[in-house]
């Protein structure tokens, strides 16, 4: 099944995934399958109101159920119940609201935790919910934003005296250029609400593990290293007392990027009961309880010239936090905050953002966390003022953008954008979508009435990610570094492990950091085992988030791999008997320089180094080699994006008939591993645009509660994507890579909204609401005939 | 998620099965497949006393014919009713309506009886039914008899099977020279349920709409007829005259509303989808 390979060119072959045989042949271990002796069962009585005070709460009945061991709401649980911390005050005067695990006579969100029940089974404590007597007294609910920080309004926390729980401030100087400016296009955008929904439902088990004080918590998490600092933190376990593992993940998109209330709970109860505990959510649970992503209310202004000089761009947000702030919640609409210029050029530009809290899901990090919603601003605005102009939407980009030849280029934001080929990606993408043939088509559709409308919609994106440089994320006050690590070890019999701080949760690691390794030891890619997602096995980390993972751990495994061969030099000289200058290293053999009949490969190195019986003086036994990275900078991957919308006009049904991508995301380890990355990131992302949108009612229920109302795009919903690729090596990074992980979400959205509004032009339609549901798009249709008329 | 505990049978016979309705009293369930019953159980809305599984009766599984009609036992799941031979060759509106049902996973445990006893306004099979004048056969401690589709519907999730009933089988007229049909079904996911659906038969005399037979999916607390737009497309023979016909779709129908179709649109659709339908019965778009 494997296939042999050069391993000096493992580095850019589409090999199959290491570990999808085990996964796929259902042999894994999710956290759910962990099935440990005496576990007992935790079962969470949930809120089902979004703003309440608690009134009476009585867990004595839950005791008296069957095989119920226990039952705690916030007062039984009194110091266990720790609170959700916040790691990211983006401002010195920031609101933070108390975030107890078990919520302490207040709910404050459909889903907040108020009690749970301990059994010998998880069906009995979920039975036994139904005989805690609680009550609550409902207040209204806080759920409109603008609403939410005008005066009058109800407080979501009475104790901090206001909803806004931040303002912050960059950048200056736009009034100056926009009273120059000859045209100015305000527009506002709702980038609204979403749900991650990754498929593996989250699951946590603790259990302390008797022969010493270790705990040991099982989660389906993407951060089981900074899970454990703030566990640790959070309960008084002493970080070397915990052990966190990370199973096999299944998806996480941002969503698992998180210390959850539930694992809190899990942990404390381990504790408390001095047994395993396990908790595993359902659905239901996961839509109001696992974090959500975006909603935020973009008002953005773009001043031009006449010819279509952008001159100064002013970005006004309102960002929902919901309820509480977790891990990142104040800072993930941040994370945007350098991207709303784009690829362009421009002379001022302002940027203001205003958090706010609201009876509702805490928000945080969700696949491109923050960038999203800044390409869609940017490159829906960038539409309007094409239109605004009478320029073709293409033309006006290619006047504005950044030339290849002007990189590094510093933006008006701030950030110095390493490299890019914009024109290389967009002429490729161009031609690969016959942009000339569906305008053609669009415009016989135009003149001929047809009821079903073509539009053509454009996404030409770049991003920041590759989180991050230690320093920068310093200066935004984020109390976390963003190195990585990686150690290296050759052992006795030849095999490999790369130890690594990164956590996969679906993006396939275990190849393309095998195929990492390979390139430079020469080992095939088959004898490298990648250790991943355990702090006991793989104690330095920072994690997987931020399409980092490959950015800034694929260095550390690069610089690990060249130092573990540095070693293996000098002992191989000394077995040679020449000095390690005189031998070359290739296909995993050093070999002396002009004399290949002496030569040593590197597992009869490791062979040497593990017997240490003849290694050179000052020379320790064993091989291995450890590198910890801190990028140097962010990676700035890049792509042009084209979709072909077909909008029923009679129906107001959108198809999405061509989508066409090419991406610049730099040197490609494994390019089937990118392709699976883009059409991922791209479904959601189109998801955004036509079909996913978290719904609440005014007394603050989510009406999404479910995936009938929660809308999903499954593959007959969507079409073959037709992907390319540009290679623009990053001059930041030493492998020449960019991420990929979140380039499709963030690109797709804009590109659809602006096909879909393209194709309605004629009639008079401007904007599109998200998602662009047939009757969402039906009733603009309706309102712009009305307004026409 | 967890049920509340319940008894369950699984009766190999009618008689079998109404006695343990009988025993289990009002809280009893009669389950098919289960795709509908089981996520209200799992969700706890529903805590029967006992579930009668009533998908291993073998008089209630497979299709005959007899002169006039296709019988299709109740226990027949949807990939069955929709890839039979005389289900494709005498009924093929219902394989048509069938094949939309959700997803295969779904159509190979569903059961046609399930879905149309369960009666979910946003079904398709019920629609079916009522354009094709399907009828039913239910069976009671008190015997056996038959029910029109006109009075089989009742209301949301009711229809005329009694609780200490079930349903055994149903029986649709024989496509005869003439008819045409089609089922335009509007979803907002190619899995989801319907928005709004359409079931046309129509039978052609030369070259003009002879008799029309219209029915809704979605649009009342049952699938209802289109009765008015039936009346007004006999003579039609042009897409004119069907788009003029299918203004009055929507006309007595009560649809809901939800986030994502309110009333009106869903009123809008039923008129588009009436045109869209009846056309390509005829064969005249």
């Amino acid at each position: 099944m494997t296939e042999v390979l050069d391993t000096a060119n493992a580095i850019g072959r589409p090999i199959k995934r290491k570990e999808d045989a085990r996964l796929l042949h259902g042999q894994t271990n999710w956290t759910d399958n962990i099935q440990l002796p005496g576990t007992v069962h935790m079962a969470i009585l949930r809120s089902p109101v979004a703003h309440a005070n608690i009134t009476k709460l009585d867990i004595s009945g839950a005791l008296k159920r069957p095989n119920v061991v226990a039952a705690f709401g916030a007062e039984e649980l009194g110091d266990l119940n720790g609170s959700v911390p916040c790691v990211w005050p983006v401002t010195d005067d920031i609101v933070m609201p108390d975030f107890p695990a078990l919520a302490k006579g207040k709910v404050h969100h459909m889903g907040d935790c108020v009690a749970v029940v301990l059994a010998t089974d998880a069906t009995s404590a979920v039975d036994a919910l139904e005989a805690i007597d609680v009550e609550y007294d409902v207040l209204p609910a806080v759920i409109d934003m603008e609403k939410a920080i005008a005066p009058g309004s109800t407080i979501v926390h009475e104790d901090k005296g206001t909803n806004t729980c931040y303002v912050y401030n960059l950048g200056g100087g736009y009034d100056e250029v926009a009273a120059k400016a000859d045209v100015i296009v305000k527009r506002r955008f709702i980038n609204q609400r979403l749900i991650p929904a990754f498929m593996e439902p989250r699951s946590v088990v603790a259990a302390p593990m008797g022969m010493s004080d270790e705990i040991t918590v099982w989660s389906s998490t993407q951060i089981p290293h900074i899970l454990r600092v703030l566990l640790a933190l959070v309960t008084g376990v002493p970080e070397n007392n915990l052990r966190i593992i990370a199973p096999d993940v299944g998806g996480g998109f941002g969503g698992k990027l998180q210390i959850y209330r539930e694992e809190i709970l899990v942990t404390q109860l381990a504790r408390k009961l001095g047994k395993p505990v396990k908790w595993t959510e359902t659905r239901s649970e996961d839509m109001v309880a696992s974090h959500h992503g975006r909603d935020q209310i973009q008002d953005i202004e773009l001043a031009a010239t006449k010819d279509g000089k952008m001159l100064g761009l002013k970005v006004t947000l309102l960002a929902d936090m919901g309820a509480y702030l977790q891990i990142i919640t104040p800072g993930t609409p941040l994370l945007g905050m350098f991207m709303y210029p784009g690829i362009y050029k421009m002379d001022a530009y302002d940027f203001t953002c205003t958090g706010v809290f609201t009876n509702k899901t805490p928000t945080d990090a969700y696949r491109g966390a923050g960038r999203p919603e800044a390409t869609y601003a940017i490159e829906r605005i960038v539409d309007e003022l094409a239109n605004e102009l009478g320029m073709e939407p293409m033309e006006l980009r290619r006047k504005n953008w950044i030339t290849h030849e002007e990189f590094p280029y510093t933006t008006v934001a701030g950030l110095t954008y390493d490299t890019g080929n914009y024109e290389a990606a967009t002429a490729k993408a161009l031609e690969m979508f016959d942009y000339d043939g569906l305008r053609a088509e669009q415009k016989q559709r135009r003149e001929s009435g047809d009821p079903v409308q073509l539009g053509i919609g454009i996404s030409t994106f770049t991003e920041m990610c590759g989180l991050a440089p230690s320093r920068t994320l310093g200066a935004l006050k984020y109390v976390a570094g963003g190195w990585e690590h990686c150690t290296v070890r050759l052992l006795p019999t030849g095999k490999v492990e790369v130890i690594t701080g990164t956590s996969p949760h679906g993006q396939g690691h275990e190849t393309a950091w095998s195929q990492i390794a390979s390139s430079i030891l020469g080992v095939p890619v088959e004898d490298i085992e990648v250790i991943h997602g355990d702090t006991g096995r793989a104690p330095y980390g920072m994690d997987t988030y931020g399409s980092r993972s490959l950015a800034v751990g694929g260095q550390a495994i690069k610089a690990a791999s060249e130092r573990l061969v540095d070693k293996a030099r000098v002992i191989a000289a000394h077995q040679l008997e020449c000095s390690p200058s005189d031998l070359e290293f290739v296909e995993g053999v050093f070999s002396v320089k002009g004399d290949a009949e002496k030569s040593q490969p590197l597992g009869a190195v490791a062979f040497e180094a593990f017997t240490a019986h003849n290694l050179p003086d000052g020379v320790e036994p064993t091989l291995s080699a450890e590198a910890t990275i801190d990028p140097q900078d962010f990676s700035y991957p890049h792509g042009t994006h084209l979709a072909a919308m077909e909008v029923d006009t009679e129906t107001g049904k959108v198809t999405l008939r061509k989508y066409v991508c090419v991406d610049d995301i730099g040197i490609q380890v494994n390019p089937m591993i990118v392709e699976g990355q883009v059409h991922g990131g791209l479904a959601q992302g189109i998801a955004q645009a036509m079909y996913e949108g978290a719904s609440y009612d005014e007394d603050g229920l989510l009406q999404t509660a479910s995936l009938a109302d929660y809308l999903i795009p499954s593959s007959m919903d969507l079409p073959s994507f037709i992907t390319g690729s540009t290679v623009t090596p990053s001059t930041t990074h030493p492998l020449g890579t960019k991420g990929v992980g979140e380039a499709g979400a963030i690109a797709s959205t804009p590109a659809i909204i602006n096909g879909i509004v393209d194709a309605l032009r004629p009639l008079g339609v401007n904007e599109m609401a998200m998602p662009a549901s047939p009757m969402t798009v039906w009733k603009t249709i309706q309102a712009a005939k009305g307004g026409a008329a | 998620m967890i049920p509340v505990a319940f008894d369950y049978t699984q009766p190999s016979t009618v008689d079998e099965a109404l006695a343990s309705l009988a025993a289990g009293g009002e809280d009893a369930k009669i389950m098919g497949g289960g795709q509908s019953l089981m996520p209200v159980l799992r969700l706890r809305m529903a805590a029967p006393s006992v579930v009668v599984d009533c998908s291993r009766i073998d008089e209630m599984i497979g299709i005959c014919e007899d002169d006039t009609h296709v019988i299709i036992g109740a226990a027949t799941t949807h990939h069955a009713v929709m890839n039979d031979p005389l289900v494709k060759k005498y009924v093929p509106l219902l394989a048509e309506v069938t094949s939309t049902v959700a997803d295969p996973a779904i159509r190979h445990r569903g059961t046609l009886g399930g879905a149309l006893a369960h009666a979910d306004p946003a079904g398709d099979q019920p629609s079916a039914a009522q354009a094709l004048n399907a009828q039913f056969l239910i069976a009671g401690p008190s015997g056996r008899r038959t029910v029109d589709a006109k009075d089989f519907f009742v209301d949301y999730f009711t229809t005329a099977v009694g609780p200490d009933e079930i349903l055994v089988s149903v029986a649709f007229p024989k496509q005869s020279d003439g008819w045409g049909y089609h089922y335009e079904k509007f979803s907002r996911t190619a899995q989801a349920w319907a928005m709004v659906g359409v079931a046309a038969a129509v039978r052609m005399e030369g070259g003009k709409i002879a008799e029309a037979r219209v029915a809704l999916t979605n649009m009342a607390p049952t699938s209802v007829r289109a009765t008015s737009t039936e009346a007004a497309l006999v003579g039609a023979s042009t897409m004119a005259d069907i788009a003029a016909a299918s203004v009055n779709a929507a006309d007595g129908t009560s649809p809901t509303s939800d986030i994502h179709a309110d009333a009106e649109y869903r009123a809008h659709l039923a008129q588009v989808l009436t045109k869209r339908a009846v056309g390509k019965a005829a064969a005249l778009s």
